[in-house]
């Protein structure tokens, strides 16, 4: 591997977090966005092709060190390392409407999921999945709220535009009557 | 498609549907008839078709042979319903009808059955959606002249509601595919200690907060300034014995007499109010009469028997 390279590996293995492409180049003062994209690639592929327990995965606007899934169990069972919690269906149907409609108040979250949304919108706020993104203009000036990047690393994307567009979605494909 | 293929469906649907429903249905079809819909080529199950195809994201639905028998006995496998739209799509897929042809009594009845059988019937927002079901079924009772344009299906908002709910129910599949995958990925789990607090205090960084945070610290905050002083209040009951007993002895001395008279300047007020209450309480046993001549005059009270104030 490229110098380069096994500069970004250390540095992607001793974060727990991703790390940015921007903090990645600026490891190097050398590095060019160019140099950091092929070092990267040279990692992924080494990772790949020499057969490693772990893999080089883009999320949000970064790069993380992953374990493979094959070895989850392994690890698990070992008490080594745990998988965090599913979130809720309704979790995740507020996270969903807020993915798609943001920013977005409290009442139009109720409105779609036909449920009160406070305490989820609350506890999903805790978790770091969302954020106030600020207040709209009606009555109240309501908060609205958005998804964050750590919404990106919690579904490994590594942008919105990832998830299937509205009109990529089977009901979207039903035409309706002209009356609805 | 023709009008006679739609009521074909609906009979497919719905044998035992009563006489209303065909009435309110058939201003659909005619609407149906206008959109492609993909029904148009499924001559043999199409209530089959449609409810695969609005509920793609469904269990297989079980094997509930030809749609339209008796609502079973209900199995109560509770698959935790996240919202009564949740619980009226699950029903619709069920029932296998098609969601912009539902057959409001029925569903509704079901859907009544249901909310009864999960103990949901307390939950505001499962009976709101109740209430609204019957509120359309209503409507569509209502007769309305025929050929009528502006008229618009009772359930379309409903309709609208429902799909916008399917489409999030089916990014939710998404979503929970895409979490399952990460989960199974595990990262580097070293949480960088805590920086000490001079530090920060050196750096002089910008102070980066978001309102959650500032709520937070204001919550600390008021959690440890002083507690305000509560002085107890004693409950005083009223003595409206005591102020009746006054009036009385009052209006022996005097044909009328005026609020002022009754209440002194300084009262306070559960003084106040036993007044009120003994007037009030006077007034309805007939032994005085209140009068105001004009609206904010003063109010005056003369006994009932004299009467001069009148």
């Amino acid at each position: 591997m490229t110098p380069l390279a096994k500069l970004l590996e250390a540095a992607l293995f001793a974060s727990a977090r991703p790390i940015s492409t921007d903090d990645l180049i600026g490891l190097d003062s050398d590095a060019s966005p160019a140099g950091v994209a092929a070092a990267l690639e040279e990692i992924r592929e080494h990772y790949d092709t020499d057969g490693h327990g772990v893999e080089l995965v883009q999320v949000g606007d970064g790069w993380q060190i992953l374990t493979r899934p094959e070895y989850t169990e392994a690890i698990e069972r070992a008490q080594l390392a745990s998988r965090p919690q599913r979130l809720s269906g309704a979790a995740l149907e507020t996270l969903a409407i807020i993915a798609y409609r943001q920013p977005i108040g409290r009442s139009e979250v109720e409105e779609i999921r036909g449920v009160g949304a406070g305490s989820i919108l609350k506890s999903l706020q805790e978790r770091g999945l969302i954020d106030v993104v600020g207040r709209g203009e009606g009555l109240g000036r309501p908060l609205l709220y958005g998804t964050t990047s750590l919404f990106l690393e919690h579904f490994a994307l590594r942008h919105l535009d990832e998830l299937p567009r509205a009109d990529e979605l089977a009901v979207a494909l039903r035409q309706a009557p002209q009356s609805l | 498609m023709t009008v006679d293929q739609n009521e074909l469906d609906s009979a497919a649907v719905q044998p035992e549907a009563p006489e209303a429903e065909t009435l309110g249905d058939n201003a659909t079809h005619a609407e149906d008839a206008s959109s492609d819909s993909p029904i148009s080529d499924q001559v043999a199950e199409p209530a089959v078709v449609n409810a695969s195809a609005v509920a793609k994201t469904s269990i297989v639905p079980a094997d509930r042979g030809s749609s339209g028998e008796d609502p079973p006995a209900f199995v109560v496998e509770l698959p935790e319903f996240s919202g009564p739209l949740d619980l009226l799509l699950s029903l619709i897929r069920d029932e296998q009808v098609d969601i912009y042809d539902i057959p409001i009594a029925r569903i509704a009845k079901q859907f009544l059955e249901r909310i009864h059988s999960m103990k949901l019937d307390t939950a505001a927002e499962y009976l709101e959606l109740a209430a609204r079901l019957v509120r359309i079924k209503a409507q569509l009772l209502l007769p309305r002249p025929e050929g009528l344009e502006g008229w618009e299906d009772p359930r379309a908002e409903l309709v609208r509601r429902l799909l916008e709910y399917q489409q999030v129910k089916e990014v939710v599949d998404v979503l929970e595919r895409l979490s399952d995958e990460r989960r199974n990925r595990f990262s580097r789990t070293y949480v960088q200690p805590r920086r000490e607090v001079e530090d920060v205090e050196q750096e002089d960084v910008p102070l980066v907060m978001s309102l959650r945070e500032l709520f937070a610290a204001v919550d600390r905050v008021l959690k440890q300034a002083k507690k305000p002083l509560i002085h107890d209040v004693v409950p005083r009951s009223l003595d409206v014995d005591g102020a009746i007993t006054a009036i009385r002895a009052i209006l022996t001395l005097r044909a009328n007499a005026r609020w002022g008279d009754v209440v002194e300047s300084d009262a306070e007020p559960w003084q106040i109010l036993s007044v009120l209450l003994a007037l009030l309480e006077l007034a309805k046993r007939g032994e005085l009469k209140i009068v105001q001549s004009q609206p904010f005059a003063s109010v005056e009270f003369s006994g009932d028997t004299v009467s001069e104030a009148a």
